[in-house]
């Protein structure tokens, strides 16, 4: 710790600070452009300049000092940095006028005006006029990808989105070529980026040089409702911050939490808002004549009730989708429950996970704040970056601090760091349990992470697979007393959530399997639309969009996407985090669990709840983690030991990857022409590179 | 200084000469395992003069490729430093300094010879033995005015004496690199004319150290 004395103020900071966090430390705020908590120093803005006695006799980029940097006084006092004096004041007019040289003055029709760095700025801290009177540099604007707009005469040179892509993203695609004057962002000859998070280098930009193209024109920062919530795009559980405008989704932006993503989004979660607009079920649709034609609540409800009376309840069952809330999988189960079904399944990818080996066996154990503590890493039938993006970023970040080994079993992907290539199947997990090369590695580290992916799990060995891999998390020390390195990392939203009420087949139940196989004979969807439902069932499905379920569908009773409900969401980690609601859904389209509990009536079983809370009372009286917001009920460890002694016997055979297309994972994803679009050039430029 | 961009017309390929190989592994062997990226600006270079003195887009995609560093770190390199040419140049590339002092001295005629016999600047002469640039201060302003082609000085350059020097490049005549009005080097024209007195050159008996100054004057405590 060092003592600095900041604008007459005495505070003890650690020596390594720059005098920039030394200033926020102090309470201080300190103006800046290029400096980012989270990418490396630049100092190129020199908006950040301070006074300081201890250092050089000329304003100093605070961003790029460090505290230890600075002598102390003759008689030892604690160097002192000054942010009012008339030199910072001057300093940063100055920069300010420097920098608005070029910069010109559209905000009018710039994007980011009202939520622009440089605008409020140069209000703060700038002088009112310049002096400049020559001609303003004009640069040529770059084609950067489907996602990301640019303006580069408004470009200030910052280099944060150069540092972004190269650091965080690990895709090296944008650079700034020239210099002096006529330094220019681009990427090697206009290629689209071809990174999954390229929309944060949007958010990062401090001026409106790059911004999000979708959005482009679309509204003002002023205008928009601000909703905080939660994404369902994968299971990271991002934190997001939806925009409406009425009724509509604008766009949606990340919110800092450093537990889950930091304050990255994926572009998948970030774009993915147009397709909440199209295909969507705005009423109740009942199949006569082989057509689905629109009816009305009634009459659908009656169509249902109909069949299910006739059927025998042990031909009743009940498939979740991946964007599901865990309140309205609680009101389906047990509305399940109720008709005396044990029918239900959340996995419908067939993944081998079982609520009933305890919590610690389907959840990410270590979280995701633990990976910046792991040293050894082994990826098993998995590819984060295309499954959890954000989470990637993090492994990716832990990588660059150094001393991290990364080993992978299943298919050879681009991860964005370089990992030992172990193998491609069960028996290369299980090679692992010997010594040697990775599995000296795993032994000998300190924090060592097993994260076991669904492409290891959505397989007939599925258990054993997972058994495998517990035995291994034992075997090299991964599950100890603080620290638990067992990890499962799911690709649904839902999925934690689902397992932590326990849908799955109760006794005697049918598996997403045996019910798609026509094991059926009337099949609740609730937004199940990665299962092919064999001909024979009659199938309701409850859902936002006109996707694969829909189509299968004889009666369609239209919900809420994750912007128009309230709703919990338990992420891979197993935090549970509360989304609001955002906007209404559309036409007749009603909340999921509120379709449900009309449902349920008039089937004569009526769920025993008339309101959103009283389901949550219920919910939580029956699982109590999950009234705990923002917090993880963590596995016990004695779970993964006893997992590990289940065994069982794996077969040969690679790990498939469960993603085919990253843009197009979910229904609302499959109806946004913008996830198409990046689809479609993720498509061609693997093409190219396989030439 | 202006914007700087790729040509228009680019080779198809561009692929490492044996020699070029050579050259590459001794200069990447200079760095440490892992730091081959140290070894760009050099390799540019030497890639440069292989390519025919400019640097086409398949080059800096070989080199980035050569040394394991994403493209547009290599784009980067050679956009930032205008000793590669990005576009085609002349067997003989002339490099016109127009910095002030040799614009003094008369480096406008240069450049309007160059303008008359080569055509337009960074445009390659019919016959592909010249073209030319004007930069900023190539240093030689003692000699002034001067140009740089290819990889020597000619200075002390007129329009009489820079347009023979360009019939004797584009003759294949051997030229005299420096100095063009008989100097040798940066002393005074027509010989010198300080410290001629031949007596400060003769050997000399030891003399007397010159009294030492006396002290410096202190000021107030």
């Amino acid at each position: 710790m060092a003592k600095i004395v900041v604008d007459g103020t005495e505070i003890e900071v650690p020596a390594e600070y720059t005098l920039l966090q030394a200033c926020e430390a102090a309470g201080v705020e300190i103006p800046r452009f290029c400096f980012h908590e989270r990418l490396s120093i630049a100092g190129n803005c020199r908006m950040c300049l301070v006074e300081v006695k201890g250092g050089p006799p000329k304003p100093t980029a605070s961003c790029a000092m460090a505290v230890k940097d600075l002598r102390p006084g003759p008689n030892g006092e604690p160097p002192v940095v000054l942010t009012k004096s008339p030199m910072v004041k001057k300093a940063r007019e100055g920069v300010m006028e420097f920098l608005l040289i070029n910069h010109p003055l559209d905000c009018p029709i710039c994007d980011q005006g009202g939520e622009c760095d440089l605008q409020d700025q140069a209000m703060a801290y700038g002088a009112d006029t310049s002096r400049f009177a020559e001609n303003k540099r004009a640069v040529e604007d770059k084609y950067m990808g489907p996602l990301v707009r640019t303006a580069m005469t408004r470009c200030i040179q910052c280099t944060r989105c150069v540092r972004f892509t190269t650091e965080v993203a690990g895709v090296p695609d944008l650079g700034a070529i020239g210099r002096g004057e006529d330094t220019e962002i681009t990427t090697y000859l206009e290629h689209a980026m071809r990174s999954e998070l390229q929309g944060n280098v949007a958010d990062l930009c401090p001026v409106g040089a790059l911004t999000h193209k979708p959005y482009q024109f679309h509204a003002r920062p002023w205008e928009l409702i601000k909703t905080e919530s939660v994404d369902v795009m994968d299971a990271v559980g991002c934190n997001i911050r939806v925009d409406t405008r009425g009724r509509e989704v604008m766009r949606i932006l990340p919110r800092t939490n450093d537990l889950v993503n930091e304050e990255w989004i994926s572009d998948k979660s970030r774009y993915v808002w147009d397709g909440l607009k199209v295909q969507r079920l705005d009423r109740p649709y009942v199949r006569k004549g082989g057509r689905l034609v629109p009816a009305s609540w009634i009459e659908a409800f009656a169509a249902v009730a109909e069949k299910v009376k006739a059927a025998k309840p042990e031909k009743i069952g009940a498939l979740i989708g991946d964007v599901a809330t865990v309140e309205e999988v609680f009101a389906l189960k047990t509305l399940m429950e109720k008709l005396g079904s044990a029918n239900i399944d959340c996995r419908q990818d067939g993944a081998a996970l079982d609520p009933a080996l305890g919590r610690a066996s389907y959840i990410f154990n270590p979280t995701i704040a633990g990976i910046d503590a792991a040293d050894a890493i082994l990826l098993i039938g998995t590819d984060p970056r295309h499954e959890a993006s954000v989470l990637n970023a993090r492994i990716r970040k832990r990588w660059r601090q150094g001393g991290l080994k990364v080993g992978l079993i299943g298919e050879q992907v681009d991860l964005t760091y370089s990992y030992e290539y172990l193998g491609a199947g069960p028996e290369s997990l299980a090679a692992l349990l010997g010594t040697g090369g990775f599995a000296d590695a795993m032994k000998g580290a300190e924090h060592p992470l097993i994260i076991i992916g669904q492409g290891a799990l959505a397989r007939a060995d599925g258990a054993a697979v997972l058994a495998l891999a517990a035995k291994l998390a034992t075997a090299c020390g991964a599950v100890k007393e603080g620290w638990n390195g067992f990890g499962v990392l799911h690709t649904a939203a839902a999925r934690v959530g689902a397992l932590d009420v326990g849908a799955v087949p109760g006794p005697k139940g049918l598996d997403t399997k045996a019910m798609a196989a026509g094991g059926l004979d009337v099949a609740f969807l609730l937004g199940a639309d990665e299962v092919d439902v064999e001909p024979g069932a009659f199938v309701v499905y409850i859902g936002t969009h006109g996707d694969r379920g829909a189509h299968r569908a004889d009666v369609i009773l239209p919900g809420a996407a994750y912007t128009e409900k309230s709703g919990l969401y338990v992420n891979t980690e197993g935090r549970v985090q509360f989304a609001n609601r955002a906007a209404f859904p559309p036409g007749e389209a009603r909340e999921d669990w509120a379709v449900l509990r009309a449902l349920s009536e008039v089937l004569g079983q009526t769920l025993p709840f008339d309101s959103l809370t009283g389901l949550r009372a219920k919910l939580m009286a029956a699982y109590p983690h999950l009234g705990r917001l923002d917090q993880i009920e963590a596995g016990k460890a004695d779970d993964i030991a006893k997992l590990a002694e289940k065994g069982g016997a794996v077969e040969k055979g690679a790990f498939a990857l469960p993603i085919e297309d990253f843009y197009l994972t979910n229904p609302i994803a499959r109806a946004s022409a913008i996830m198409a679009e990046c689809s479609a050039l993720q498509a061609a430029s693997a093409a190219e590179a396989a030439e | 200084m202006s914007v700087r961009r790729l040509a228009a017309e680019q080779p198809e390929s561009f692929a490492f000469t044996p020699e070029l190989e050579e050259i590459a592994k001794a200069l990447i062997a200079k760095y440490p395992e892992g730091r081959q990226a140290s070894a760009v600006v050099p390799l540019l270079w030497e890639t440069q003069k292989a390519a025919g003195g400019w640097l086409p887009e398949p080059a800096l995609r070989a080199v980035a490729d050569r040394l394991g560093m994403a493209h547009i770190r290599v784009l980067e390199v050679a956009t930032f430093y205008t000793m590669f040419n990005l576009a085609p140049v002349g067997k003989y590339f002339v490099q016109l300094c127009g910095t002030t002092p040799c614009m003094l001295r008369g480096s406008d005629d240069l450049k309007a010879v160059c303008q008359r016999r080569i055509g337009d600047e960074r445009h390659v002469s019919a016959d592909g033995t010249f073209s030319w640039l004007e930069v900023e201060c190539l240093g030689a302003c003692t000699n002034a005015p001067m140009v740089q082609i290819n990889d020597d000085y000619f200075e002390d350059l007129t329009p009489e004496n820079f347009e023979a020097l360009l019939d004797n490049l584009a003759a294949g005549r051997p030229v005299k690199i420096g100095p063009q009005n008989g100097r040798h080097g940066s002393e005074p024209l027509g010989g010198p004319t300080a410290l001629t007195d031949p007596a400060l050159y003769a050997p000399k008996a030891k003399q007397d150290e010159p009294a030492a100054p006396a002290a410096a004057p202190t000021t107030g405590e």
